[in-house]
């Protein structure tokens, strides 16, 4: 019991550890990706000691000390407890969602099957749209207590998107439940073994679209970053926001990112499947076995999983940089118009073929 | 611990249920309602119906609360002075229909004999169970809930838009 109890705390603490520091690295890369596509150096300045040769740990190390060292100013005209309470619960709903994401296969250690997932939840994918849901307060509470009207407005419009684009999500994950039959993501990965054509973008490419979309317009960023827009909200839903605060809605983008990037990869990357590597080891073709230890097996796995996690990041970060924002109505009409009747076929395909087909 | 565990709940249920009621700031009475929706969420998982707490969440605090809270924001806060200065017969009335819902909800539940949850099993509350349960012997009530919903929204729409000027 005592143990049982050990490991689960465990992989939670490595699961938030590693999204939190993964959150914190793409805020470097987001820099250097934006100097990347804009044709400049950029994210160079960070130095320690006169040392500004290491980059990446210069710019991770100073950005949260920045942040935490900033005064933390809270206008006199705001509700307090709610101008507290909208970043926590902006950022903890993203925090818990990778819970159910499993990095990994059973881990056999010690005569123990430890599943690599943290929560062995029997709702499985929808827990995600749980977390999804809630956390909606965030932005909404944010606008709200911030008594200002730039706030108010990027609050509003932060509610309006999240909740429109959740159906398009769900009308994804519906399709995606049926081809595999369960609401497990576990199950989901299980049943991606082999190589690359097992992989569910192969067979549900318009579920693929959907959940990214949608995925992207839920993180609220370029190119649905309606509900901060500088340009017209000066920054949205957080202005009233300084330090540590201001970190926690900053940091809730980023974790959004590697949520949608991890939820992206299990349904239709394979998850942790790695091509052509089985329990035993790499199963070539002919049948022949390149047997390879359990534990190197698990590895290769988690490996694979992280890979395909910063892969899609990198891909996110890349759209954030190279599509321009949609107008409100623009935006209404994709979500509405074009995403949910989209999703609606899809279903509908999806179901007929599986009946179709067995 | 079961016990325990509801209890610790539902006090805390009765109490965000009380903040709904009796707070003056409508934003507060709202987020209270969504802390009840939680709660109530939490005791369906106590008792194993772990999908019909994700519904509890995705349906009624993430999506009509959200309306809600949408709603008091774009009206703006009421007036102070809130929903209890209106007088004593508002105060009676209410006192009275409280009371006979409690005199029956509470008889209901004495006369009838509740039957001890069947949480034991495996398969009890899983999200296989319920769909089977949904899609077999209650489809019928089923189709007909989403037949009286598309009539509400056709509804909606319909006072919404206003008569076509003729």
């Amino acid at each position: 019991m005592g143990i049982d109890l050990a490991i689960v705390a465990a992989k939670a603490v490595v699961v938030v550890l590693m999204v939190l520091s993964l959150a914190g690295l793409l805020g470097w890369v987001e820099r250097k990706g934006s100097a990347l596509v804009q044709d400049r150096i950029g994210a160079n300045r960070a130095s320690v000691l006169g040392f500004a040769g290491l980059g990446l740990v210069n710019t991770m190390l100073a950005d949260p000390i920045k942040f935490l060292t900033k005064e933390d100013v809270v206008p006199a005209t705001v509700d307090r407890r709610l101008h507290l309470l909208a970043p926590c619960l902006n950022l903890f709903p993203a925090l818990v969602t990778f819970a159910v994401i499993p990095f990994g296969d059973v881990l056999r250690l010690g005569g123990r099957e430890i599943p690599l997932q943290v929560a062995q939840l029997n709702i499985g994918v929808l827990y995600v749209l749980v977390m999804a849901s809630v956390g909606v307060y965030g932005v909404v509470l944010g606008g709200w207590a911030s008594n200002n009207r730039w706030s108010l407005l990027g609050g509003l419009r932060g509610s309006a998107q999240m909740i429109s684009y959740e159906i398009a999500m769900g009308l994804g994950l519906i399709s995606a439940i049926l081809f595999y039959g369960t609401v497990d993501l576990q199950e989901m990965v299980r049943a991606q073994a082999g190589g690359p054509l097992a992989w569910g973008f192969v067979y549900q490419p318009v579920a693929l679209l959907l959940l990214l979309t949608s995925g992207i317009a839920e993180s609220k960023r370029v190119p649905f970053d309606l509900p901060e827009s500088e340009s017209e909200l000066v920054s949205g839903y957080f202005t009233e926001y300084s330090g540590v605060k201001h970190l926690m809605f900053f940091m809730t983008d980023f974790v959004e990112v590697i949520i949608v990037s991890g939820l992206v990869a299990t349904i239709f990357f394979g998850g942790w499947q790695v091509p052509y590597l089985g329990p035993q080891g790499f199963e070539l073709a002919g049948g022949r076995i390149v047997a390879l230890p359990h534990l190197v097996v698990a590895l290769l796995q988690v490996a694979a999983f992280t890979v395909k996690v910063v892969a899609l990041c990198w891909f996110q970060i890349m759209i954030r940089w190279t599509v321009p924002r949609f107008r409100y109505d623009q935006l209404m009409r994709l979500g509405w118009k074009g995403l949910v009747p989209i999703g609606l076929a899809n279903v509908m395909v999806t179901a007929l073929a599986v009946v179709g087909l067995g | 611990m079961a016990l325990a565990v509801f209890g610790l709940l539902a006090a805390l249920l009765l109490v965000g249920a009380l903040v709904v009621v009796l707070h003056p700031d409508s934003v507060y009475s709202a987020l209270a309602l969504v802390g009840v929706m939680a709660l109530l969420a939490a005791l369906f998982v106590t008792l194993d119906a772990h999908l019909i707490a994700a519904f509890q969440v995705i349906v009624y605090a993430g999506a009509i609360m959200v309306l809600f809270l949408f709603v008091i924001m774009l009206i703006g806060r009421p007036g102070s002075g809130g929903p209890f200065a209106r007088g004593k017969l508002l105060w009676a009335a209410s006192g009275l229909g409280a009371a006979a819902l409690a005199v029956g909800l509470g008889t209901m539940v004495a006369r009838s004999a509740l039957p001890t949850p069947d949480a034991g099993r495996a398969e009890f509350g899983t999200t296989t169970t319920l769909a089977r349960a949904l899609f077999t012997t209650c489809l019928l009530p089923f189709e007909l809930t989403s037949v009286l919903l598309l009539i509400a929204v056709v509804g909606a729409v319909v006072l919404a838009k206003g008569r076509p000027r003729a």
